[in-house]
């Protein structure tokens, strides 16, 4: 018995210790909100679709977000791709590797694999570090390859370190403000995390409305199909 | 009506349909206290079917080619009508293929329904879940994304741990040094024809035995002990259809809720139906941390890491794996029971049963966490349970204190 208890503890103590990890804050998604999503898609052509592709969306799909063929030729493509075209990026594989040491990851599915929840952390985590090539440094990708796209508008971070005895707090400074106010940087990088949890799965809003559409046909259709049960077995025990 | 019925006399002259539809529907005589335990077989039956019929739809779309899968996959999620539906159905049923085929497994180990005279039932049973598990292996490697291929990588690595022939075998099964195109290509061949074929002939054997001997039943005992004098049929009998078939339709529409709640709300179930990694292409340069097989292999993934290796080998961890598996198939034999129900059985049987399902769901659980010393510790631990559940089984069987099991099929 006192051995069970003293796994039970230990199993305790290791899922204790497996949740102090990074703490990733939480992205302000909302896949209703067409406003943002727009906005949205409006950064992520003009900061990140320069050196990442999204092969996967295609161009028209943002018609979902309540933008016409038109706004989209017009506004949002720049590379001199058709509109039913797929998000490829202008920078080729092989620039990229030189410029960056690794191909940027395709952005397609990225809020999927990641989560919209690290992606919102990291976009707001970088920080000086002149140790760095590019002179950037992320909290939650340490030695990150990618620049601070954004440094213009978020301005410069410091890392600050405080020991408490055996406990390290790890904190981020504005050294230098960019041309946003924090919080008008944190609400840019909230639409655009918006829009990549979009465009890892432009259905998802049709997929929800269906489903409960389904499971209403199928509430009424167990009614139906217990009440034959019923009738069938009358004669039964 | 009368041209109808002339139709059917003309096709029964020349082909048992309505001795069929007799045999295993209208005058298959089944007990009429089956519980909740018994939807699971029609559902697996269920499942198979959508299984196919998404997966022939999957395939009109999808591209077995390294450079193309990932984004095809992706492609029918988004550019084809429906496909998100359709790609979703397929991923949602092969878990669900598992929770159903498990939870069948489990009421067979509750009511003995593996006993004389139903040994070749359970043999075949047993075949189709190692159909599934290669099923479902090969399946996943298709979607081409990091999980996919390192845990292809994983387990056909295993293989190179066999003596000798180990590392030739692993490249002939792989067709490459590595997972590549080849691998895929030969996967994909073996998941949508191969294998399907061979899991179609085994369901049709397990369903002639079964309907051969009869079902068992919650009390385990053989309605066929008791028939009419006059109709012969057995009194605790009740005809397949029309009862169990309406009554298969309510759990068919439940499970369908469930099955929908996945599909429209959470397809991939908080990354155990499809896990995040596998949004992320392959690269079969870059290992990820953490490679966690899908839920349904991990009890027996956990298994293979327990044992520790022995003179550098892997080996002793697959033949453990190996023999996790393959002892299930021996039950029929194992169990040496005076009764075959859990109704009836005594209390050691009820804790061994207890024991072996608390050590099966935590292997499940351990096998998708990263190794750690404790957590080698507990798989051990729980690997010693699940084996001797089975290699104790005669003797804990035989001395267990058995309640006397009714004549009669109980409510």
């Amino acid at each position: 018995m006192k051995k069970i208890l003293f796994l039970v503890s230990l199993l305790a103590s290791t899922m204790a210790f497996a949740n102090t990890e990074l703490q990733l804050d939480k992205a302000p998604i909302k896949l209703s909100d067409q406003a943002s999503l727009q906005r949205g898609a409006k950064y992520f052509v003009n900061y990140c679709l320069s050196c990442h592709s999204a092969q996967a969306m295609r161009y028209n799909r943002l018609q979902d977000i309540g933008l016409t063929e038109q706004q989209i030729k017009d506004n949002l493509i720049f590379t001199g791709a058709k509109v039913g075209d797929t998000m490829v990026s202008s920078m080729s594989k092989k620039d990229a590797m030189a410029a960056f040491g690794a191909a940027p990851p395709d952005l397609s599915v990225i809020s999927r694999s990641r989560g919209a929840d690290y992606l919102y952390t990291y976009l707001r985590g970088f920080y000086r570090d002149e140790t760095r090539a590019t002179g950037w440094n992320n909290t939650v990708f340490d030695k990150v390859g990618m620049p601070h796209v954004l440094y213009e508008l978020q301005g410069e971070q410091v890392l600050e370190v405080e020991k408490h005895g055996e406990h390290e707090v790890r904190k981020l400074v504005l050294a230098k403000p960019g041309k946003m106010s924090p919080a008008e940087f944190n609400g840019m990088v909230g639409d655009l995390v918006n829009y990549l949890a979009f465009m890892g799965e432009p259905m998802k809003a049709t997929r929800m409305k269906l489903g409960v559409i389904v499971l209403l046909f199928l509430g009424v259709f167990f009614f139906v199909a217990y009440a034959l049960k019923k009738e069938f077995w009358k004669d039964i025990h | 009506m009368n041209s109808l019925t002339n139709l059917l006399g003309w096709v029964d002259a020349r082909f048992p349909l309505s001795k069929l539809w007799k045999e295993h529907l209208s005058e298959y005589y089944a007990p009429k206290n089956f519980n909740f335990w018994y939807f699971f077989g029609s559902l697996a039956l269920l499942v198979l079917v959508i299984q196919i019929v998404s997966g022939i739809f999957l395939t009109m779309n999808y591209k077995p080619d390294a450079a193309y899968a990932f984004y095809s996959v992706e492609y029918i999620m988004r550019d084809v009508d429906w496909g998100w539906l359709i790609r979703y159905v397929h991923s949602t049923g092969a878990s669900m293929f598992f929770v159903v085929v498990y939870l069948h497994m489990f009421r067979g180990l509750m009511y003995g329904s593996y006993r004389k005279p139903r040994e070749l039932i359970w043999i075949f049973g047993m075949f189709i879940y190692l159909a599934l598990m290669a099923e479902a292996f090969m399946g996943y490697l298709l979607p081409w994304g990091q999980m996919s291929y390192w845990g292809a990588q994983v387990i056909v690595n295993l293989f190179s741990a066999v003596p000798f022939v180990g590392p030739d075998l692993s490249v002939w099964i792989r067709g490459d040094y590595v997972i590549s195109d080849a691998t895929l290509n030969r996967f994909f061949a073996f998941h949508v024809i191969a294998v399907p074929i061979v899991l179609l002939g085994l369901v049709v054997a397990h369903i002639i035995a079964l309907h051969e001997v009869g079902s068992n039943n919650p009390d385990g005992v053989e309605i066929k002990k008791h028939k009419d004098p006059v109709t012969h049929i057995p009194l605790d009998g009740i005809p397949f259809h029309p009862y169990y078939t309406v009554k298969d339709i309510v759990g068919v529409v439940v499970f369908l809720m469930v099955f929908s709640a996945i599909v429209f709300f959470a397809p991939d179930l908080g990354g155990y139906f499809i896990e995040d990694n596998n949004f992320i292409p392959a690269d079969p340069l870059k290992t990820p941390p953490h490679i966690a097989p899908v839920w349904y292999f991990t009890p027996f993934y956990a298994v293979l890491r327990a044992v520790p290796p022995m003179f550098g080998s892997q080996f002793p961890g697959v033949i453990a794996m190996g023999v996790a598996v393959m002892i299930i198939f021996f039950l029929p034999w194992l169990d040496r029971g005076p009764v075959k129900s859990i109704r009836y059985r005594g209390p050691i049987y009820k804790t061994a049963l207890a024991l072996f399902v608390t050590s099966f769901l935590g292997l499940g659980y351990l096998g998708m966490q990263p190794v750690t010393p404790l957590f080698t510790l507990l798989s051990q631990i729980f690997t010693t349970i699940y084996l001797a559940f089975f290699i104790l089984m005669p003797w804990y069987t035989k001395i267990d204190k058995c309640k006397p099991e009714p004549e009669r099929v109980t409510g």
